[in-house]
């Protein structure tokens, strides 16, 4: 299944590799024109020269960690690479560098914690990872310095047809777009897995000023806060609500053409839909919609509880209902049912 | 003026949803500009076409305002921010949304009034259950304060002074200059509140010679005020720099030279926090000399923004003169073409 084979694979900012690997198995057949650039950035594309071009975005990076130093007895020191709680860290597996090699985040052990340390969340800084070596030697024949740390979970189905795993955000994304590329729309058809959203967009922007095109649409993974402890009013998104359509985040506001282009064509289709209710964070929505003279960009989320940690859960209804929107806007654009004129328009 | 500010003020208009504001300004300028139009990011261009120097000057049309996050099951809204709004200025505030209905801010219980967040806050639109409120307002919908213009003295106060004032300045220079050889792109920009962003796209497009933003700037004549030398009164500002933009050294010495030599009033401006739209235009493609006409203003970001008449008829005559005055590039910015 791909989606789990996704998110499996490790792919932390900056080391997309084993990621790119996988969707180019995957859809190098599907395309007419297959590349990446500098950044690393994965372009697939199909229909060109059809009238409209349209621009499919989802990252490939996860969060993680980066090897910064050694401890004499062999223990690994790390940084935090994207935004992770530190609650979250310790004791989880992870793999290091290019050969996977096994570790574990470690810290004291709880009876040999003082009162006091006990009350608060270790931060990255007294974590280390440990390989199980007895010296610096031994870890240096492992792992290098810089050598990026994943963290490693299966993926497991659970429940009313959800998943447990980890990375939800973004491969749910790459999931999606690389089940859409498979068929064909009546439009020029680019899709880009981005590089490096989790530490400040940085990829999407050079794709869509590569790509340039009349419109873009990106497909994340965003929270579900739907759980204990959170009011009503802060749950941002619903698990098994239906796809999540972004109003605002820190970096975009919708505009009122795309969002009512997902509204319509989720109720003409009976897909049910929900608002994300947060205006936090931000995606490379914010980043493509910036980019030339501005691109008129989309962006809708399946939600997922946990997200940032090894172990987090989507809900494969909403995931095929996400699918099932995104083909339907897709057929609507292709039938010319939004105005996507790039140049300029008459003042309404 | 007052007409117009009024207007143009009380005129709907937050950061990605300012049509309404667009729609005022396209009703002035129609009849004196050559072309007028918009874009995917929602700026207004007004062209006045020319052989001459290309330049583009910049005012945002849109205001802070709040977005509908959830709806409670008793009708009250809650909501998040959009662009800068504090919640204590928030709180008992009117508010209106794009279909006229308006609301209270009220706010929960607090055991410390330091403790108050935008969470602790919600928006009262009257309604007795959600199905009532959800009938008028949905999530996503966006509300601004509602506030008509109000007279003190040869002063206005009212909402959203930032940045109607400097739109109301732009419009009335574009209506009253001179004819000019320069290529005049009047762009009201949409979403500088939220961080330049309409600029940034439209200074893309336009790829304009010399970049100007119209804008309103802090002062420091109120009681116990931060330090900052520019008082309500004393003229416009010339912007030396804040957090966005060093304005061309250039640019700024055209603007004191202009106003010395035609007598306007004047202050200089450094800005220790905030932006402009001049930060984006300066920094597009391969870069743009850009600077900065202020329109000093008090109480920035609540309801009661407080903005001097004379201080604005003197920026519309300075950036008058400005946009006349004939330019050539070549020489006033040799390295810039070289």
């Amino acid at each position: 299944m791909l989606l789990k084979r996704l998110t499996e694979a490790y792919g932390v900012s900056g080391d997309e590799g084993d990621i790119r690997h996988i969707l180019k198995e995957e859809l190098s057949s599907s395309a007419e024109e297959v590349y990446t650039d500098a950044l690393g950035n994965l372009f697939f594309r199909k229909g060109k020269g059809r009238s409209a071009k349209v621009m499919l975005a989802a990252h490939m990076d996860e969060v993680g960690l980066i090897v910064v130093g050694f401890e004499k007895s062999g223990l690994l020191r790390a940084h935090k690479v994207g935004s992770i709680d530190d609650r979250v860290l310790v004791s989880k597996p992870v793999v290091v560098g290019k050969n996977k090699v096994p570790g574990v985040i470690g810290a004291k052990a709880v009876h040999l914690q003082k009162p006091s340390e006990r009350k608060k969340a270790i931060d990255i800084d007294n974590l280390y990872i440990d390989l199980g070596v007895r010296s610096q030697d031994e870890a240096e024949k492992l792992v290098n310095l810089g050598d990026y740390v994943a963290l490693s979970t299966k993926t497991r189905e659970a429940g009313e047809n959800c998943l447990i795993g980890k990375a939800f955000d973004d491969r749910v994304g790459c999931f999606l777009l690389a089940e859409l590329f498979k068929e064909d729309f009546a439009l020029d058809v680019t899709v880009v897995f981005t590089v490096q959203e989790e530490i400040g967009l940085r990829g999407s922007g050079a794709a869509a000023y590569s790509v340039h095109p009349d419109m873009a649409i990106v497909v994340e993974g965003t929270s579900a806060s739907d759980v204990v402890g959170t009011k009503e009013a802060a749950h941002a998104t619903t698990l098994g609500g239906g796809p999540a359509i972004t109003l605002m985040d820190a970096s975009y506001i919708a505009p009122q053409k795309t969002i009512d282009l997902f509204v319509q064509t989720a109720e003409k289709l009976g897909i049910p839909y929900q608002f994300r209710r947060s205006t936090t964070s931000g995606t490379d929505a914010g980043k493509i919609s910036q980019t030339h003279s501005g691109i008129l960009t989309g962006l809708v989320s399946v939600p997922c509880r946990y997200i940032h940690s090894p172990a987090s859960i989507v809900n494969l209804d909403d995931v095929q209902n996400t699918l099932r929107l995104l083909k339907g806007v897709l057929n609507v654009i292709a039938e010319g049912g939004i105005s996507i004129e790039a140049a300029t328009e008459k003042v309404k | 003026m007052k007409q117009l500010l009024k207007k143009l003020s009380e005129a709907y208009g937050p950061s990605g949803r300012e049509e309404q504001v667009g729609r005022i300004i396209r009703d002035e300028l129609e009849s004196c500009v050559d072309e007028i139009y918009t874009d995917s990011t929602g700026n207004l261009y007004a062209v006045k076409k020319g052989t001459g120097a290309k330049i583009m000057v910049a005012a945002h049309m849109d205001e802070i305002g709040v977005i509908v996050t959830f709806i409670e099951e008793k009708g009250f809204l809650r909501f998040s921010n959009v662009g800068g709004v504090n919640p204590y200025v928030l709180l008992g505030q009117r508010m209106i949304f794009p279909n006229g209905t308006i609301g209270t801010v009220g706010m929960e219980k607090l055991e410390d009034i330091k403790k108050l967040t935008l969470e602790k806050l919600y928006i009262d639109i009257g309604a007795k259950d959600k199905e009532e409120a959800a009938s008028k307002v949905k999530i996503g919908d966006v509300a601004t304060y509602y506030r008509e213009l109000g007279e003190a003295g040869n002063r206005f106060i009212g909402k959203a002074m930032d940045n109607r004032a400097g739109c109301a300045v732009l419009i009335k220079a574009l209506q009253e200059m001179s004819k000019t050889d320069n290529e005049i792109y009047a762009v009201f920009t949409a979403q500088e509140e939220v961080g330049l962003r309409g600029s940034r796209t439209a200074s893309y497009r336009l790829n304009p010679d010399l970049g100007l933003a119209v804008d309103v700037t802090l002062v420091g004549d109120t009681p116990e005020a931060p330090t900052m030398d520019v008082s309500l009164g004393k003229g416009p500002a010339i912007k030396v720099k804040d957090a966005s933009v060093i304005c061309h050294p250039k640019v700024k010495e055209m603007l004191e030279k202009l106003a010395d030599k035609e007598n306007i009033p004047y202050q200089l401006e450094v800005l220790v926090a905030g932006g402009t739209d001049a930060g984006a235009i300066h920094l597009s493609r391969d870069g743009v000399p850009s600077g900065v006409i202020s329109i000093p203003c008090r109480y920035v970001h609540t309801p009661g923004e407080m903005v001097d008449q004379d201080d604005m008829l003197n920026a519309v005559r300075l950036l008058t003169a400005f946009l006349v005055q004939p330019l050539n590039m070549q020489e006033i910015f040799p390295c810039y073409l070289s």
